[in-house]
């Protein structure tokens, strides 16, 4: 199941370099929102997989009787699910507004912060 | 797990009064963004309420570093778990002098942002995005758990969202979707490397890793590390990866860019000497060729990059990576020597960018100009300016006496011991110094001595405040320079503190438990 998960990994963050890697907005946050999957599988993995054990110690017991399913990982993807997912809310209304103002969703065409071919600093002292 | 071990996994007692010093400057960031959300209709309330929640925090800053230059590193658990399942904050010298430098900068630049900020600007959220902003700032840099490190590198990212996109500008949204994609891919690449190492050593504390890293396997750990080096030198715009950075700092209002140029790029490179040299320092080694590299390009195309570009803030913003640079040439140089002085680099960074970046905005305001091929003539209507913009590039490029020489100081001495590849560094810190200098006192050239092209605008009515908070950090950056003892001797326990954990573990209560005892 490891290796399964594993190789989905790979999957996703190589989907999600390939859509960051154009130059359209809207591809590179969906980009961004499936590498942000692919960490978060990651993270599960990381934190071994085991089947329907639940992490609750039976009354009247101090320890857990047998191996039980790691709930620190889903901790931690809660966090970065709820984290990653703000920040795509953020990017998405982000690039709309940047559509509005700019008339542009290709990065290419976005020079307004940077602008093509600015005229040569001043030779003078 | 044995059954006599178990109730040493809670925290029965309660926290001594003094160890919530650790907590409380986040706590009052968070609690005073909060409170000035609400106050935010209210015009000079909010600003004295801000002024207020900053000075508690320096307050607090200062209280927890004369606790820790007594009694080493201090450390306070959360939620009554022990380490390392609980989440530790755990600060030593560095942690608590950056966080000192930052509440400083913050509450000179609210001061500052009053001469930007006209009536109808009130009530846009500036004030709550600026603590939320010190808080995530001060949460990286005192925080003992990497999972925790990244939720405070979030929390500084949605806050610096804000601040970068508040007015709406056209160019701002441009500059923000740079900003925006480069340093959320920065942050996700983080995590990608804390989920490896979580399931490779099982604990994400600081100080456990510091303890179990040793006993992996080396390569999976050098991955790890290098991982985290491009996660965070993307985020501290280490060349070549800097991209992000002169296409967004200059867009927002001056007040904003000075505020980024000092906090923003100062955390991702105490990330970096962190996770680097104090949590994984076999990986370090074995990345060191990489580093210097890195040390040395950023060195010397960052000051090139100044000289070619007009645009007055976007030549200080290469100013702000050249510095980066001084500090990865620490990180590429192992002896205490050289952390301490990359430590002492990233305060002087924090105080001087941030001035740096104020007294340009003061300089736009005037000239009614961003661009320095525009701006003239300033000599003869400032010349107060002039002499503050002056001693801050001479600080930049670390000219004695100012606070920016003794950095590179020991830098260059723990270059010489090195001895190799030490000297190449040397070299280019020097010509990193030199570049520097070239780059801005051209700017200053430009900008004061040469005839004005168009009549220069007469000094506003409020600008005497932003002149005074900057004309404060630059007195601060002086004296500094001129007394730099107590500094360079922090920074060397400082550095000797993060070369040999002893400590730092001590503090979290996890050097007497063995490594590997509990599975």
């Amino acid at each position: 199941m490891d290796y399964i998960l594993a190789i989905l990994v790979g999957l996703f963050i190589a989907l999600g370099v390939y859509l960051l890697l154009s130059r359209s907005v809207i591809r590179m946050l969906l980009g961004m929102t499936i590498f942000g999957n692919g960490v978060n599988l990651l993270i599960f993995t990381a934190g071994r997989v085991t089947r329907e054990i639940a992490p609750i110690v039976p009354p009247g017991l101090e320890t857990p009787e047998g191996p039980i399913a790691n709930p620190l990982p889903q901790a931690l993807i809660l966090t970065a699910i709820v984290i990653g997912f703000s920040m795509f809310c953020f990017l998405l209304v982000l690039a709309y507004r940047a559509y509005q103002s700019l008339d542009a969703d290709n990065t290419d065409t976005m020079r307004l912060a940077e602008p093509e071919r600015a005229p040569e600093p001043p030779l003078s002292y | 797990m044995s059954q006599n071990a178990l109730p040493t996994a809670m925290i029965e007692t309660l926290t001594a009064i003094g160890d919530w010093l650790v907590v409380l400057p986040i706590v009052l960031a968070l609690m005073g963004g909060a409170l000035l959300l609400m106050l935010r209709q209210t015009g000079k309330l909010s600003l004295l309420a801000a002024l207020v929640v900053v000075g508690a925090i320096i307050a607090c800053d200062i209280g927890l570093l004369i606790r820790i230059a007594a009694e080493g590193p201090v450390s306070m658990t959360m939620g009554r778990w022990l380490p390392p399942f609980g989440i530790s904050l755990t600060a030593d010298i560095f942690g608590a002098a950056f966080a000192l430098a930052a509440a400083v900068v913050t509450l000179a630049v609210l001061a500052y942002a009053e001469i930007e900020r006209g009536e109808p600007e009130q009530g846009d959220g500036f004030h709550p995005l600026v603590l939320l902003l010190l808080g995530g700032v001060t949460g990286a840099f005192l925080t003992g758990d990497l999972f925790n490190l990244y939720v405070w590198f979030e929390v500084m990212l949605i806050a610096s969202f804000g601040l970068l996109v508040l007015g709406g500008g056209a160019a701002q949204l441009d500059g923000a979707v740079k900003y925006g994609f480069l340093n959320f891919l920065a942050t996700t690449l983080f995590l990608l490397a804390l989920g490896l190492s979580y399931g490779l050593l099982g604990t994400l504390n600081m100080a456990d890793i510091m303890r179990v890293a040793p006993m992996a396997d080396p390569a999976a750990m050098a991955g790890i590390a290098a991982l985290l080096l491009l996660a965070f030198g993307m985020k501290a715009a280490a060349f070549p990866i800097n991209a992000w950075l002169p296409a967004s700092y200059h867009t927002p209002p001056a007040a904003v860019s000075a505020l980024f140029a000092g906090l923003l790029t100062k955390v991702g490179a105490y990330a970096l000497l962190r996770a680097l040299v104090a949590i994984l320092p076999a990986s370090r080694d074995l990345l060191e060729p990489v580093l210097l590299a890195l040390a040395i390009g950023t060195l010397l195309v960052a000051p090139l990059g100044a000289i070619a570009e007009t645009n007055l803030r976007r030549a200080l913003g290469f100013l702000v990576i050249g510095g980066i640079g001084a500090v990865l040439a620490g990180l590429a140089l192992p002896s205490p020597a050289a952390i301490a002085g990359a430590g002492l680099y990233i305060f002087h960074a924090i105080v001087t960018m941030t001035a740096l970046y104020m007294v340009a905005g003061l300089i736009e305001r005037r000239s009614g100009a961003r661009d320095s091929r525009q701006m003239g003539g300033l000599y003869a209507a400032d010349s107060g300016l002039s002499v503050l913009f002056f001693v801050l590039i001479l600080a930049a490029a670390g000219v004695p006496p100012l606070l920016g020489f003794w950095p590179k100081l020991l830098l260059i001495e723990a270059g010489l011991a090195a001895g190799g590849w030490g000297y190449g560094l040397v070299a280019a810190l020097v010509a990193n110094a030199v570049l520097t200098l070239i780059a801005g006192t051209r700017l200053w050239a430009h900008i004061f001595w040469r005839n004005a092209p168009e009549a220069v605008a007469p000094r506003r009515h409020r600008d005497g405040i932003g002149f005074a908070a900057a004309g404060l950090l630059a007195a601060a950056i002086v004296a500094a320079g001129l007394w730099p003892n107590p500094l360079i001797a922090g920074a060397h326990m400082a550095a000797a503190d993060i070369v040999d954990p002893a400590h730092y573990v001590a503090a979290t209560g996890l050097a007497a438990v063995e490594p590997g005892e509990r599975e």
